[in-house]
Formats: C-alpha cells, structure tokens, sequence
C-alpha cells in the first residue's frame, strides 16, 4: 500500500513541473484537476476504512475534479484566452527553478523530527515541493487564472500535509478547508470577471494603478 | 430589596448580566427596519439592566468578602478570573448611571426618526462600549482585559466616526484610533512585564510584587503611557479635544464621563499590586497631574467651539485627580496614613463627582446643539431666555465643576487641598504645600472658562438669528440632565455620607487596617462643609424669594440684556466668547493662543469685514505632527514595498516562508 501511495505522490509531483512548464491555461486546469483527483484517492490507500473517509474522498473529488475546473474554464472561455503570454518569468527559469525548490524540501522533510509512522513516507516533502511549485506559479505568472491555478496547487500541497492526520481530523475541518477553496475560487473567479471588465485584460500586474499614491 | 438580592443571587453575576443585556441591547434594534422602536427598546432594556448592575455594584462596594469566578475559556493564557471587589465596584458605578442616562438621552438627541442612517449603529456600539467597560473592570486576566479593552476602544471609535460624511469627524477619528492603540502597544508590553513578573498572566495579587525591581519600574511606566494615554493624561491628550468635540453629545459623556475613568483604573489597579511603593513615583504622578490640570485649563480657556471646551476641561479634572492620586502614593511611601487617606479619597470622590457633572455638561452641550445646530460659542447667546431649565442644571454643572460650593466639586477639591496642607508642620513633605497655589491657580482658571461657557452661551442677547428661535429641550433630554445634577447637590450637600462610598475602595490600597474613617478630624470638617452648604442653598432661596416678591410689587419693563435702558443695543456690542477670554489667554501667548485675525480698518467709516480665530492646539502642532512626519520621511522607504504588484507580494510571503525553514535548521 505504501509504495501505491508513494507513487501517486510522485505523480502528484510530476503534475507539478507540468503545470510550472506549460503555456496552455487549458491544459494547467485539466493538469490540477487530476492532481486532485489522485490527492482525493490517495486518503483510501493509506488509512483504513471508515464512513468518515468516504464522505471526505467523495467531496474532494467532487469538488477539486469537477466544479472547480468547470468554473475556472468557464472564466477562461468568458475572458477569452488560451494562453498565458509572457510570465514575469520563463518556462525553463521556472522549472529549473521548481527542480530546486522539490530538492530543497526533500533535504528539509529529512531533518524535520517526525513520527516513526510517518518516516518512510514521501508525503511531507510531497506536501513542500508542491505548495513551492504553487508559490512560484502565484509569483511568476501575470494572468489572474494563472494565479487561481497556483492557489490551487498550494491548497493540494497544504491538503497532503493534512493526510497524515485525516484519522485525527474531524470532518468539520475538512468540510471548512473544501469550503474555504471552492469560495476562494467563487471569489477570484468573481475578481477575475471585474478585471476584465475595468481594464479589458486579465493582466494582474494593471492592478498597480490601485496602489495609494 | 438589595439584601434580597444578595441572598438569592451573587451580585457578581447579576453586574455581569446587566452588562451582558447593555451590550446586546442595539441588537433587536438591527432588525426592526421601522425606525424608533428597537431605539426605545434598547434604552428601555439599558435602563433596566443598569438599575440592577448599579444594585448590585452598591451590594460589592459594601460587601467584605469578594467572590472570584474561574472561567474555563479553553485559551492558554491561564485561567480567566472574574471578580469584582471594591475598587471594581466602585468604579463600575459611573458605568451604569452614565451607560442608563445617555441612553435615554439619545432618545431625545439622536432620534432614529431623523437619523434613519446612523442610529442603528449608534445604539449598538454605544451598548457595546458600556459593557465593555463593565467587563473589563471584572478581568482579573492581562488577556481577557486587554480583549475587552480594545472592545472599548473599537467601540468607541465607530461611536466617534458616526457622523462619517464629515472630514473633520474622520480625521479626530483616526488621532483617536492611533492614539489609543499607541496606549494599547503599551498594555501589551505590561501585561507581558507583569506575566514575567508574577509568573501567569492572572493579575497579581495585591500588595505581592516588590517596587524597587527595574522591572517594576518598566511596569509602571509602561501603565502609565498605556493608561495615561485613554485617560488623556498631559503629554498623552492630543486625541481627546477633537474626538469628544465630535462625537454626538451622549457619547462625549459616556467617554469623558466613563471611559477616561477605565484609563485612571488601570493605573490604580497597577499600582495596588506594588506594597511599599517608593517616593518617585507618588513625584512622578503629581507633577504629571498638576501639569495637565494648569495646562488642560488653558487649553479650555482658549477654546470657542463649547465641547472642545468642556473635552479640555476633562483634561483638568484627570490632571487633578492624578495629582490627588500622587499625593495618596507619598503618603503609602511615607507611611502617612492620613495623607494617604485625604489624597486617595479626593481622588476617587472627584472620579465620582467628575462622571456626574462631566456627563451633565455634555448632555447640556447635547441639548444646545441640538437647539442651535452649532458647537461655535461665538454665535450663542441669550439661550436661557428660551430654555430656562436647560439653562439652570447647565449652571448646576458649570458650579460644580468649578468647584464652588455647595455642589461637589468643593468637596473632593477640598479633600485635596486638605491633603496639600496637612503636611505643614510635618517635618517631610512640607513642599507638598507649594501645589496648592497651583491647584487654586487651575481652580480660577476653570472659573474664567466655565463663567466664559455659561454667560456666551445663555446670557446676554441673541448672537445669530438661530439663537432665537430655540425652545426648551424634552422630557428625556431634561431628566437625565436633572438626574446628575441632583447628585452634584446631594454630594454637595452631604459629603460625610459621600465618603462612605469611597472608603471601601480605599481599604483596597492599605488592605489588613481598619480604614482611618475620620482621620485628625477631617470627617467633622466635612460635616460643617455640609452646614455651610445648606445655610448657603437656603440663603439662595431667600435671597431668590425676596427678588421676586419684590419684582412683584415693582412692575418691570423689559429690554436687551445690557441696553442700561438704551434700546437700540446690537447683540455685537457685547463681549463675545473669544473676546471675553482674550486676556486671560494671552497672558500664556507662548503655550497657547486664539489666534485671532483681526482685519485691517481704515478710514472713518470701515466698510464690512470679518474677523475669525482659531485656537492652537501647541502641542498637537510643535511636538506630535513634527514626529509624525519625521516618522513618515524616516520610513519612507517602507513605502516601496507597496508598490501593488502582486506577484511580488507573493514572493514576500514566500521569502518569510523560507527564511524561517531555514533558520528551524
């Protein structure tokens, strides 16, 4: 079981780099969606059965493989655009850069005091290396649905740290955290219309006509 | 019935609940949408809650043993104990008359009918603020105070911004909001210094921390800008003239009434923790005290706008109190049982005398505004022609204040002075005499402003043509007014009987002995204060029958005020407000000024010109914008940062994010 769920995260961190290395906007919501798809099923893998699980894996997969990329492409298709253009920073720059932070974080996980249960698992560096890759696609990239993808990928990165203490956690918490995300995508999708209505573009970097003078 | 009460619940829970019911007393009113009747629900239910809080705060005043309540709150900052011993209870009665009588007030000043925008969240945070205060007299816990005092202090400011439409009132908003968390950065450092000290974050017991630590000697500074700076102490005041000039009128009372009050608490409740405390700290409050008084009076001096006024004026009265309360501490340093007792209880007798003329004031600047639509003293005049019951409490107040008897303020200004001479022919603190030129200095000055306030205000003729058409104020706008201004005689008259609520607060201080209730014969002074006063009030009621009987024989004829039977008199012959304390103002021209700009005559018949003043705020201007704005230039490069890129941003958190792995390496 454990070697399952250690390849599903390794996986999970492939998606990463696919989603720091392309241009599409398409292809990085399809991207995220599986990623979120497999995060939802990784909890059956590692924690035995229990109704509790179900009703977490059937909301996650609901929520993160379904509504949420439908809602992100109909944002897409209401804004008109396919591409993210030119990123304040290049494809190749990111991705060697998310091959360095995965590394960094693998270091980190090895020094960090953790439960003997929990040591052979790649999950916390998973957990790392995945909200890094969601930080840098937050920073490097100029298109409001672009960062709505990166807050995505930091949630997963946030939700695979919570795996380890899905049998601790109560639903409630769960049930708040799935909340939380899908109405921080209500509200950037919401945001996103509003940009692109004042200033014709989806370009965040407009917003600095905002700042107080 | 209070024994009643006392046997069938604990007074502590009843305050607790009375306080509970005020602060949720605006909440119906949120979801009436017909206006008028959730604001006479929550006065109705304030009034009720804080007859029972004021019950059963008497009850804990008089009681001998206090109860303490451990609240299980489930937060790791210790256990939440609630108590309310005497020195809480004492002060938890202005809470509840003020919180009672302003509400009924607004019934009057603020009605919903004709203020459909602001009076829902006026009701609701005025609710808020007053049972704040309660609350937070309860805490016997640095966190679950400081909660309930940024309560307060958050409160008060959606109070102070209703008007929110009015530049003026955003910005005396903001000086308020940074001034007082400034005060709060400093509450948060003593808690901090006090749970170091004491080892938890429950307050100390009384009596337990030794004075001469550097420790103690942060603590106590540290309470002193953090409390100083609500109470509105000197160097600490510059929010309080604007923010109480601008608030409506009940809620300028509440604040100067009350919430100054929660400031001067603190420092009494810091200073109860401390046994032997040394000399330099009774110096230090009485220098700061008597400098606010001299220099609170003069500001109140120079003022045109009437609640600008009566806000420096609070400003005195703490100064006065504070000196009171330093004198108090020489005399617990110096072991001088008597001293200590003439200080500590002036002190709290004028805390009490200031929270029922200072409201009674504000409620009559409420009343006269409302009448008027104007705070300018320059266009009043001749009000108590039209409003002669207004006109009376006001005078009332404007008596009691300065301290003339037979009203209140004689008797703790008497306490104080006493305080001031007992020590002459003791062999120490002899130069504790010196200070009573200068209170008597403070005492005329108050004089001048507050005779300056009345007679612009009420006597005289008409300055503008909505001075005429005034009329008297309602039934709930007159009674709390007559409610405060009775007990300023009450407290007049029979101030022996008025020490009797201030000793049990005072036992707190010098806990373990019998309290020194007539202490080298003070109390019998009081009793021939008492005398003197009512031959005084019965003099006045001769004096005012003969007048009239003789009015009644003699026929009158009516004229102008001043016309001396010349009867083409215009309103602008008189002394107007600034003209009548030019004088008296430009004798400090370096500390204060009005200011006036007076417009060039010439030729022998000057056309129409204008002549304007504005009163300086020295320290405001001088010492507090000039460190502002080398702030502002010092820390101008922080203003890069927010540059609105949001990507950047990003990279910030980011940036702390892994900074702080990797110093968990």
């Amino acid at each position: 079981m454990i070697t399952i769920a250690d390849q599903l995260l390794v996986l999970v961190l492939l998606i990463n780099f696919v989603v720091l290395g392309t241009s599409r906007l398409i292809f990085s919501i399809r991207a995220v969606a599986v990623q979120g798809v497999i995060l939802g099923v990784l909890p059956a893998l590692i924690h035995p059965f229990s109704w509790h699980l179900v009703g977490i894996i059937s909301m996650i997969l609901v929520t993160k493989g379904v509504v949420i990329p439908m809602m992100l492409s109909r944002a897409m298709r209401s804004a008109e655009i396919k591409r993210e253009a030119e990123p304040y920073l290049g494809y190749v720059p990111t991705l060697l850069l998310g091959a360095v932070f995965t590394a960094l974080s693998f270091g980190f996980a090895g020094k960090l005091p953790m439960l003997a249960e929990h040591q052979n698992y790649i999950f916390v560096p998973a957990s790392m290396a995945t909200l890094m890759a969601g930080f840098l696609i937050l920073t490097t990239r100029r298109k409001a649905i672009s960062q709505v993808i990166g807050y995505l990928v930091l949630e997963n990165g946030i939700f695979i740290f919570g795996l380890l203490l899905a049998d601790a956690m109560p639903i409630m918490v769960e049930a708040g955290a799935l909340l939380d995300l899908l109405v921080g995508t209500f509200v950037m999708g919401i945001v996103i219309n509003y940009i692109s209505r004042e200033f014709a573009s989806l370009d965040t970097s407009r917003l600095t006509s905002l700042k107080e003078e | 019935m209070l024994c009643a009460l006392q046997g069938v619940y604990d007074p502590t829970v009843v305050a607790l609940t009375s306080a509970f019911f005020i602060g949720f007393a605006g909440i119906p009113g949120l979801f009436i949408s017909k206006p008028g009747f959730g604001q006479l629900l929550a006065t109705v239910i304030t009034i009720a809650a804080s007859l029972s809080g004021f019950a059963a705060a008497l009850v804990l005043l008089f009681s001998q043993n206090t109860t303490t309540f451990a609240v299980n709150w489930g937060l790791p900052f210790g256990p939440c104990e609630i108590s309310i011993d005497p020195l809480s209870a004492f002060f938890l009665i202005p809470v509840y008359l003020v919180a009672a009588s302003g509400s009924l007030f607004a019934l009057g000043y603020w009605p919903a009918r004709e203020h459909p925008s602001t009076e829902k969240s006026l009701t609701f945070f005025y609710g808020i603020l007053a049972a704040s205060m309660a609350v937070l007299l309860t805490a016997r816990n640095g966190v679950f105070f400081l909660m309930f005092w940024e309560v307060m202090a958050i409160s008060a400011y959606f109070l102070v911004v209703t008007e929110q439409s009015r530049e003026d009132v955003r910005k005396a908003g903001t000086v308020y909001l940074i001034a007082t968390h400034t005060g709060s950065a400093a509450l948060y450092a003593l808690f901090s210094l006090l749970s170091a000290e004491s080892g938890s974050l429950t307050f100390p017991v009384a009596g337990s921390l030794l004075p001469y630590t550097p420790a103690a000697t942060a603590i106590l500074l540290t309470a002193f800008v953090g409390f100083g700076a609500k109470a509105g102490i000197m160097p600490l005041h510059t929010w309080l003239p604007q923010a109480h000039a601008n608030a409506p009128s009940h809620v300028s009372a509440i604040m100067s009434g009350v919430m100054l009050k929660m400031g001067l608490y603190g420092i009494f409740r810091t200073l109860t923790f401390f046994h032997d405390p040394p000399i330099i700290w009774g110096v230090v409050l009485t220098v700061a005290g008597i400098l606010s008084a001299l220099f609170g009076i003069l500001f109140a001096l120079a003022q045109k706008d009437l609640k600008r006024l009566l806000a420096c004026s609070s400003i005195e009265n703490i100064g006065i109190i504070t000196t009171s309360l330093g004198v108090a501490m020489l005399g617990i340093s110096s072991n001088n049982r008597t001293l200590a007792y003439l200080g500590m209880a002036g002190a709290l007798l004028h805390i009490l005398n200031h929270s029922f003329f200072k409201p009674l004031l504000f409620f009559g600047s409420g009343v006269i505004i409302h009448a008027t639509g104007s705070r300018d003293m320059n266009l009043m005049g001749g009000l108590a022609k039209n409003m002669p019951r207004a006109a009376l409490l006001f005078l009332i107040g404007s008596v009691s204040i300065c301290g003339i008897p037979p009203l209140n303020g004689f008797v703790s200004e008497f306490l104080i002075y006493s305080g001031f001479f007992s020590q002459i022919q003791a062999s120490t603190l002899v130069y504790l005499v010196l200070l009573a030129p200068l209170l008597a200095l403070v005492g005329g000055m108050a004089l001048i402003a507050f005779t300056k306030l009345y007679s612009s205000i009420f006597l005289g003729t008409p300055r503008s043509y909505f001075s005429t058409a005034v009329h008297e104020p309602g039934f709930t706008m007159l009674l709390p007014m007559a409610f405060f201004a009775l007990l300023c005689v009450l407290i007049g008259l029979l101030p022996y009987q008025a020490l009797r609520f201030v000793n049990p607060a005072i036992n707190v201080f010098m806990p373990g002995t019998a309290i020194p209730f007539n202490p080298d014969g003070y109390g019998d002074v009081l009793g021939k204060i008492s005398l003197t006063g009512l031959s005084l009030v019965a003099l006045a009621a001769v004096v005012t029958l003969f007048w009239r009987w003789r009015m009644q024989r003699a026929g009158s004829t009516t004229g102008s005020t001043w016309g001396c039977g010349y009867q083409r008199g215009s309103s602008r012959m008189q002394y107007g407000a600034t003209s009548f304390s030019e004088l008296p103002v430009s004798v400090f021209n370096g500390i204060v000024r009005q200011d006036i700009k007076r417009p060039v005559l010439s030729g022998l018949f000057p056309g129409k010109s204008l002549c304007s003043d504005a009163p300086t705020e020295t320290f405001l201007e001088r010492v507090i914008a000039p460190l502002f704005s080398l702030a502002g230039v010092s820390f101008a490069f922080l203003r890069r940062l927010q540059h609105g890129r949001m990507h950047v941003y990003m990279i910030y958190i980011f940036a702390t994010l892994f900074i702080l792995m990797l110093w968990a390496h």
